[in-house]
């Protein structure tokens, strides 16, 4: 009797996954009439911004109905390429070799900027930690094992380290946050760069794994003697310890909205002209510098005249408007000169060969 | 009545017919579902079948940076932590199924049947907030120390204690799958004829000589519903990946983290934008599949023995 339920519970999830899988795979059409449908898809670190943003333009133009689904980077990026959706969106730039696989000219526009924060589980430690760069480093590499190696207690005098193993907790789900991690230390550490190298889910040498923001921090929070890493929006909310981390220009600096933005600022110099940067270990005293853009991606030539107009004025509205919203929900907004930079790029969108602003 | 009726339906009734071809419509489609998924799964994972061959079996990298990938690992931490889940809850499911049928006065197994079965309806991101916030820390601070202090000697409890790995893993399965087990056991032992339990009453047994030669009869219906367990266990993902570590690495000692099949492809399947890395992910989902559809089939078997066997005896006697 009780078998059948199994299988009969067994058999709907299949059902039910198949069936998600289907309406997965179709999707992405406009509707008809008066009212334009825009379909977008991508990262999840900007969802909640992307959201208040589509419920704040959707009340200003009540016939622009915008989908955002928070699938992934990584879907994102595969969705644009199959012209799926309208728009992809995703927290780092799109490689090259996706981009020529495209079927299209793919634009990146950064929207806002977050961070990847340093958090920890120590008893007895009330002020901020600092870490230098190799420290940070040879700890995820499994180097520096021990709370009271010599390294850590060079940048952190007066704090009473335990004589403790260090465990260290990492993002088992593929995510930009771990690929934004890892972009950094590939930057201050050689040897990081030649084992382990850069991705939203590396071969990590040392550490376990949990699922999310969430997971991180439950699991540094539940385990004494840890370090993890989260979003910058995710430590504020939840008020977690954050460590100081020592910038390119010698500063220990805390990760901070403001200091997100001065390493954007601070990496104008070497910022390309199709806006695809990585900003970790930026220039400047005041960056921080495990920092990172976040993208929309659209087409520069759009297929549709109605929806490509549409895309074009929320994506002008969100570089413009949309700004103010970021700092309230933890995002850092993007710099002036981005925002030019940016303009041009929308500027430069077309459907039929003519410009759609 | 027209020919054509008849040939539907026997009793020549057309409700009937239609009846019957609805139901064979549906039966059908279940079939085609299983077939579909199997097709697309293959499909998918034609890229790295291809490229990796039956190496993809026995590599133990999975780097997926470097384009590295290898399922040895996972199947590894499968087995292992639904073993560990069978070890705890085999004797546990036994215990609980013979007391729910042999010995409970009936006021109180109908409420325990009750909770029991309660459990398998929890969903599992609940058990797996709790084996972070309880079951994890309580495994650090009262169970691994004295097992590493005692047992260390054994590869099985060594290295750094931090309450994540394949134990924590393999003990939030066994109470995941507790309830399943026990109870179709206890449905199994109900189905062994009362006459058998009489008869060795009969001939001098004590209850607990009697209740062996009910497990005895029932056995094969026992091994059945380990298998569903086991079933159930290999395929469970979200409170595995929540407390098991999620590190493709092999290693003796169960305090060190692992990582499940189920557990990594719902961990990086939304991320993997390569091809090679998409269709390995979908590789393991078919393996996965293959492990799974291997052991549901010699539950079924198993069951379908038992249930023979006795109706068998119960015409003897």
């Amino acid at each position: 009797m009780f078998s059948k339920t199994i299988t009969r519970a067994n058999l709907s999830l299949v059902l039910a996954g198949i069936i998600a899988f289907g309406l997965n795979a179709c999707g992405g059409n406009s509707g008809t009439g008066g009212e334009v449908r825009i379909q977008g898809a991508g990262a999840t670190f900007p969802n909640p911004l992307y959201q208040k943003w589509v419920s704040e333009y959707g009340k200003q133009h009540p016939n622009v109905k915008i989908d955002y689904q928070s699938v992934g980077s990584g879907a994102g990026i595969k969705q644009i390429k199959e012209r799926t959706v309208d728009f992809g969106a995703s927290d780092s730039p799109m490689k090259d070799e996706d981009l020529k696989a495209a079927p299209g000219e793919i634009l990146h526009i950064p929207t806002v900027l977050g961070a990847v924060v340093l958090t920890y589980n120590l008893s007895g430690v009330s002020q901020p930690l600092r870490f230098a760069p190799d420290v940070v480093a040879d700890i995820y590499l499994g180097k520096i094992k021990n709370w009271t190696d010599p390294r850590l207690k060079a940048d952190n005098s007066g704090v009473n380290f335990p004589n403790a193993d260090i465990t260290v907790v990492y993002r088992s789900d593929g995510s930009g946050t771990s690929a934004v991690f890892t972009d950094y230390l590939s930057k201050v550490s050689p040897e990081w760069k030649g084992k382990v190298g850069t991705g939203t889910s590396p071969k990590w040498p040392e550490g376990i794994g949990a699922k999310g923001n969430e997971g991180v921090t439950g699991q540094v929070k539940q385990t004494p003697n840890t370090i993890g890493y989260v979003e910058l929006a995710y430590a504020v909310q939840n008020k977690l310890p954050a460590a100081l981390i020592k910038n390119r220009a010698g500063s220990f600096v805390e990760p901070t909205i403001d200091a997100v933005t001065s390493a954007a600022a601070g990496s104008l110099a070497n910022t390309p002209e199709d806006l695809r940067v990585s900003i970790t270990d930026a220039a400047g005293a005041a960056a921080y510098p495990i920092s990172s853009y976040t993208y929309i991606l659209a087409y520069k030539a759009q297929p549709d005249q109605l929806k490509g107009k549409t895309l074009v004025d929320f994506l002008w509205w969100g570089i413009h408007d949309g700004e103010k919203f970021a700092k309230e929900l933890q995002y850092a907004p993007l710099p002036e000169e981005i925002v030019k930079r940016a303009e041009a790029k929308i500027n430069s969108m077309t459907a039929g060969g003519q410009a759609l602003r | 009545m027209s020919d054509w009726r008849r040939r539907l339906s026997p009793t020549g009734n057309t409700g009937d017919a239609i009846f019957r071809a609805a139901m064979f419509a549906v039966a059908l489609l279940m079939l085609l579902i299983v077939v579909a998924m199997i097709l697309a799964l293959a499909s998918h994972s034609t890229l790295s079948i291809r490229q990796f061959g039956f190496g993809f079996l026995t590599n133990r990298e999975w780097d997926p940076i470097k384009g590295q990938f290898g399922a040895l690992a996972f199947i590894y931490g499968t087995i292992v932590s639904s073993l560990i889940a069978l070890i705890i809850s085999v004797p546990l499911s036994l215990g609980i199924a013979i007391f729910l049928v042999e010995q409970a006065p009936y006021f109180l197994s109908r409420p325990i049947t009750f909770l029991v079965e309660l459990l398998a309806a929890i969903p599992s991101v609940v058990y797996g907030l709790w084996g972070i916030f309880v079951l994890a820390p309580f495994l650090r601070v009262y169970v691994e120390p004295p097992l590493a202090r005692w047992f260390g000697w054994l590869p099985l409890f060594q290295g750094p204690i931090t309450g994540i790995g394949l134990l924590t893993g393999g003990i939030i399965l066994a109470i995941m799958v507790t309830p399943i087990i026990s109870a179709v056991v206890r449905d199994v032992l109900s189905a062994v004829p009362n006459t058998q339990r009489e008869a060795a009453l009969a001939l001098g047994a004590t209850k607990w000589e009697t209740t062996l030669v009910v497990l005895v009869n029932a056995a094969p219906g026992i091994a059945g519903a380990v298998i569903l367990g086991l079933g159930r266990a290999i395929g469970e993902t979200m409170a595995v990946t929540m407390v098991i570590g999620n590190r493709p690495e092999i290693s003796l000692s169960l305090f060190q983290p692992s990582y499940t099949l189920a557990s990594v492809i719902a961990n990086e399947f939304t991320e993997a934008t390569a091809d090679i890395y998409l269709s390995s992910l979908v590789e393991l989902g078919l393996i996965l599949f293959f492990v799974t559809f291997v052991v549901n089939a010699i539950a079924r078997l198993l069951v379908w023995r038992v249930t023979r066997r006795t109706t068998g005896v119960g015409l003897a006697v």
